[in-house]
C-alpha cells in the first residue's frame, strides 16, 4: 500500500487506516463524511489531521474508536491495529461496535481526548473517582492502588497539589486544568495511541502552549503514537511529523510536515496556507482568499470536490472525474489531476 | 455633559473606564465581592483608524466593548464620543434616553453569525429593520438602500428574499455587516467577528472589513484573541490582562518590540504556521489571575519571569516609554524582550509551486 511508505523507515505503524469510508444515511440523503481516508500512525510520532469545518476529521476519529452514532456507519475500508509484537493485527473496522474486543481497546490501547472536557466528565463524581473507575475497568488493581496511580497521573500532567485536587469536581477546575485531567484519564491505561481531537481549541494561547508542551513531553517519555486533529495550521506546524489534509471527507494531500508547509502540491493545501492570517504579515495587509465557501454536505460537487473553488481546475476533467490519492514525490501524496490522469471510468 | 470639540479630537476617547460586577452570595444575595472586569482603562481611537483589544478569555474585552456602546453602564469613567455634528458627548454619563440620537453612529458586529440573525426574517427585513426604525417609511427607498448595502458586502441582491439558514457562515457574517452599516455609522465595534469562521472564509471577511474601512472611512474597535488576525487588521493594538491595559502601541511596534513581559509571552505562544520555526517558546506557568481576587501589585507578577520585590506590592501605571507606546511594567525601560520578526525567508507558499 503506497500510503504505508509515507512513514517510511522503522517498524510497522501501530495503526494503519486504509480507504476508510464512513457515511451518514440521513433523510435528506447520504453524507459521505469520510470518503476514502488513508494514513498510518507510527509509534513515537505524531500524525496531524487538518482541514476546515465538516471535512470529516472528528468522524475519522470516531470511526477508529467505533463510536460513530447512527445513522452513520463504516461502509468500507480497514483500520488495522498492531498490538503486542507477537499478537495478530486486528481490523477495528470489522469488530462488533458493541463487543468486548473494541471495548477493551477503547480507553485501553487507544485513548481519546477532545475539545470540551466538561462534557466527557460526569458532573456528579469527583475527577478522582472517574479516573479510578477507568483504571479499574481496564486493569485488575485494587482501589487504593488505583487512587495512588491517579494521584501520580495528575502530578504527571502538571496538576498542582494532586492529593487535594483528586477530590474536586470537574466544575471546580479551570478549562486548562480540566483538559489536563482529561489527558490524565486518557493516559491512565498506558495507551499506545492517543487521539486528540481539537485538544486546545477551546483554550487560550498561553494555556494551549502548556497543553501542547505536555503532549510532547508525554510522547517523548512513553513513545505513544499521537493523532492530533485540528483546523489550526499553526498547531499542525508545531506538533505533527506527518500531515493529512482533508476536504469534504477526502484526503487531498498527505506527507511529512515540512513538505506540506514548504512544498504543498494540492491547490487546496496551497490556497489554505496562503489564506491563513500570519503573525508575520505587514499590518493592514490583505490576504489571498479561496473563492466561495465549503459546500453543504448534501450538495457535494461531482468530480474533484474542490473544483468549484479551485483556480487550477480543468473543466471536462476536474468536474467529471474523481482524483485519487497518488504519490507526487517520494514521501508525499496528492489527489489532483495536475499530477495524474483520471482513471478510465469516471464513476464512484 | 456636552463639550464643544476642537477638530483634532479623536472619534472615541475612553478615560479611566471601570466596570465591576457584584458577586452575590447566600439567601439574601448579599454582595460579598466585586469582579473587576474592566479596571481603570484609558485609550483613544482616531477617525478612520482600527484599534484592536487583545487578551485572553475573561480579560475584559467584551465588557469594554459593551460599555462603549452603553449596552452596559460603566461603574466609573468617561466614554467621549465625537458625534456627526462635531460635538463630544460622554455616553457613560448621559441618561439612556438622551443617547438615542447617537446610537446609530456606533454599531456592533457580533461573533456568532448563526445566532445573531433572526431565523424568521428575510435578509431584506434584517437589513432594512434599522432603516425602518430610523424613519425611512418608503419601501422602495429601503429596497434601494438594502441593494446597495448587499453590493457593498459583496452579496448578490437576489439574495434579499432568502432566510438566514440558506447562507454559509461567511455569508451570514456579511449580512450582519450590511445591517451594521445601514445607518452610516462612524464607529464599528466588532467583537470576535471572524473567530467562528473557517480559515478560508476568515480571510474573505478580514479583507472585506479593510475594504469597507477605505471606502467609507469607518473607525473600528476590533476585539479578538487571535494575534495573527489582529496583525492583519489593526493600526494600533491594546493588550489587556485581568481588566487592565498592560501595553498599547502601533501594531508593528508592539509585535516587533513588545515592552511588557505578558505581551512577549503571548506572542511567543502563538503557534507559527511553519514547522521550521519550531523553537523554544516561553510557556507561562500557572493561570490568569481571578478578576475577583487579583494579586497585589502588578497583576501579572505571579507568572512573570522578571518580577522583582517592587512588583509584588506596587501597581505599575501605564506610562509612555516611547512616543505612542505605553506600557504598565516597572521594568519596561530596562528589559529587552523578544517580539516576532519577519521569518528568515519569504514563506515558500507565497511563491507558486507547480
Ligand atoms: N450524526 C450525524 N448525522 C449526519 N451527518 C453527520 C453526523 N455527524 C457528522 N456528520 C457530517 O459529517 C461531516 C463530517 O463531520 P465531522 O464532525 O467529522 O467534521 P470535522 O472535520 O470534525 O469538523 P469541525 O472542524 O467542525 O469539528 C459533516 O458534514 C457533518 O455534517
Ligand atoms: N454579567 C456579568 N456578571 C458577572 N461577571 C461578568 C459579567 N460579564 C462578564 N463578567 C466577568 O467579567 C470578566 C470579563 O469578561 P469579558 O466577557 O469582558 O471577557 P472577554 O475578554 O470578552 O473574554 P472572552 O475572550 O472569553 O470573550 C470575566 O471574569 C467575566 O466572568
Ligand atoms: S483535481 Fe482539478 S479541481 Fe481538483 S484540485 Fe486538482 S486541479 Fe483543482
Ligand atoms: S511590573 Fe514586574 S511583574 Fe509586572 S510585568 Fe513588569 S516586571 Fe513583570
Ligand atoms: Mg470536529
Ligand atoms: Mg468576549
Amino acid at each position: 500500500m503506497a500510503n504505508r511508505e509515507i512513514n517510511g523507515e522503522g517498524q510497522p505503524p501501530v495503526l494503519t487506516v486504509n480507504n476508510l469510508k464512513t457515511h451518514f444515511f440521513t433523510d435528506e440523503g447520504t453524507v459521505k463524511a469520510v470518503d476514502g481516508a488513508s494514513f498510518s500512525a507510527p509509534a513515537g510520532k505524531t500524525v496531524g489531521i487538518v482541514g476546515e469545518s465538516g471535512c470529516g476529521k472528528s468522524v475519522t476519529a470516531l470511526s477508529i474508536l467505533r463510536i460513530v452514532q447512527k445513522p452513520g456507519r463504516i461502509v468500507d475500508g480497514e483500520i488495522i491495529l498492531r498490538r503486542a509484537d507477537d499478537a495478530e493485527p486486528v481490523d477495528l473496522a470489522k469488530l462488533d461496535a458493541e463487543g468486548g474486543a473494541i471495548r477493551a481497546i477503547r480507553g485501553g490501547e487507544i485513548a481519546l481526548v477532545f475539545q470540551e472536557p466538561m462534557t466527557s466528565f460526569s458532573p456528579h463524581y469527583t475527577i478522582g473517582n472517574q479516573i479510578v473507575e477507568t483504571i479499574r475497568l481496564h486493569q485488575d488493581v485494587g482501589k487504593a492502588e488505583a487512587r495512588n496511580r491517579t494521584i501520580e497521573l495528575l502530578r504527571m500532567v502538571g496538576i498542582p497539589r494532586p492529593e487535594r485536587r483528586i477530590d474536586e469536581y470537574p466544575f471546580e477546575l479551570s478549562g486548562g486544568l480540566r483538559q489536563r485531567v482529561m489527558i490524565a484519564m486518557a493516559l491512565s491505561c498506558n495507551p499506545k495511541i492517543l487521539i486528540a481531537d481539537e485538544p486546545t481549541t477551546a483554550l487560550d494561547v498561553t494555556t494551549q502552549a502548556q497543553i501542547l508542551d505536555l503532549l510532547r513531553e508525554i510522547q517523548a517519555r512513553t513513545q505513544m503514537s499521537v493523532i492530533i486533529i485540528t483546523h489550526d495550521m499553526g498547531v499542525i506546524a508545531e506538533m505533527a511529523d506527518d500531515v493529512i489534509v482533508m476536504y469534504l471527507g477526502r484526503v487531498v494531500e498527505s506527507g511529512p510536515v515540512d513538505e506540506i508547509f514548504h512544498r504543498a502540491k494540492h491547490p487546496y493545501t496551497q490556497a489554505l496556507l496562503r489564506s491563513i492570517p500570519s503573525i508575520f504579515a505587514a499590518p493592514r495587509s490583505k490576504l489571498p482568499t479561496i473563492a466561495g465557501s465549503i459546500p453543504h454536505p448534501h450538495n457535494r460537487p461531482a468530480g474533484c470536490p474542490f473544483h468549484p473553488r479551485c483556480a487550477e481546475r480543468m473543466m471536462g476533467k476536474c468536474d467529471v472525474h474523481i482524483p485519487r490519492l497518488r504519490p507526487v514525490s517520494r514521501r508525499q501524496m496528492a489527489s489532483c489531476f495536475l499530477y495524474h490522469e483520471p482513471d478510465e471510468a469516471p464513476i464512484t | 455633559m456636552t463639550i464643544r470639540s476642537n477638530s483634532g479630537a479623536p472619534l472615541l476617547e475612553v478615560r479611566n473606564l471601570q466596570r465591576f460586577f457584584p458577586i452575590r452570595r447566600g439567601l439574601l444575595r448579599r454582595v460579598v465581592g466585586q469582579v473587576r472586569a474592566v479596571d481603570d482603562i484609558s485609550f483613544h481611537i482616531d477617525r478612520g483608524e482600527t484599534l484592536s483589544l487583545v487578551g485572553e478569555s475573561g480579560c475584559g474585552k467584551t465588557t469594554t466593548a459593551r460599555c462603549i456602546l452603553r449596552a452596559l453602564k460603566p461603574t466609573a469613567g468617561e466614554v467621549l464620543f465625537q458625534t456627526g455634528a462635531g460635538e463630544v458627548v460622554d455616553t457613560a454619563s448621559l441618561p439612556k434616553a438622551a443617547l438615542t440620537p447617537y446610537r446609530h453612529q456606533m454599531q456592533m458586529i457580533f461573533q456568532d453569525p448563526f445566532s445573531s440573525l433572526n431565523p424568521r426574517m428575510t435578509v431584506f427585513d434584517i437589513i432594512a429593520e434599522p432603516l425602518l426604525a430610523s424613519g425611512i417609511k418608503n419601501r422602495d427607498q429601503r429596497r434601494a438602500r438594502v441593494e446597495n448595502l448587499l453590493e457593498r458586502v459583496r452579496l448578490r441582491p437576489e439574495f434579499m428574499q432568502r432566510y438566514p439558514h440558506a447562507f454559509s457562515g461567511g455569508q451570514r457574517q456579511r449580512i450582519g455587516i450590511a445591517r451594521a452599516l445601514a445607518l452610516n455609522p462612524s464607529l464599528i465595534v466588532a467583537d470576535e467577528p471572524v473567530s467562528a469562521l473557517d480559515v478560508s472564509v476568515q480571510a474573505q471577511i478580514l479583507n472585506l472589513l479593510l475594504d469597507l474601512q477605505d471606502e467609507l472611512g469607518l473607525t473600528y474597535l476590533f476585539v479578538a484573541h487571535d494575534l495573527s488576525v489582529v496583525k492583519h487588521i489593526s493600526d494600533r493594538v491594546a493588550v489587556m490582562y485581568v481588566g487592565k491595559i498592560v501595553e498599547i502601541a502601533e501594531t508593528d511596534q508592539l509585535f516587533k518590540a513588545p515592552k511588557h513581559p505578558y505581551t512577549e509571552a503571548l506572542l511567543s505562544a502563538v503557534p507559527k504556521p511553519d514547522p521550521r520555526l519550531r523553537s523554544e517558546r516561553i510557556v507561562l506557568q500557572g493561570e490568569v489571575a481571578d478578576p475577583a481576587h487579583p494579586p497585589a501589585g502588578c497583576y501579572f507578577h505571579p507568572r512573570c519571569a522578571h518580577a522583582i520585590d517592587r512588583c509584588r506590592s506596587e501597581t505599575p501605571p501605564l506610562e509612555e516609554v516611547l512616543p505612542g507606546h505605553r506600557v504598565a511594567c516597572h521594568r519596561a525601560r530596562e528589559l529587552s524582550l523578544k517580539g516576532v520578526d519577519a521569518p528568515p525567508s519569504p514563506h515558500p507558499q507565497q511563491l507558486r509551486t507547480l
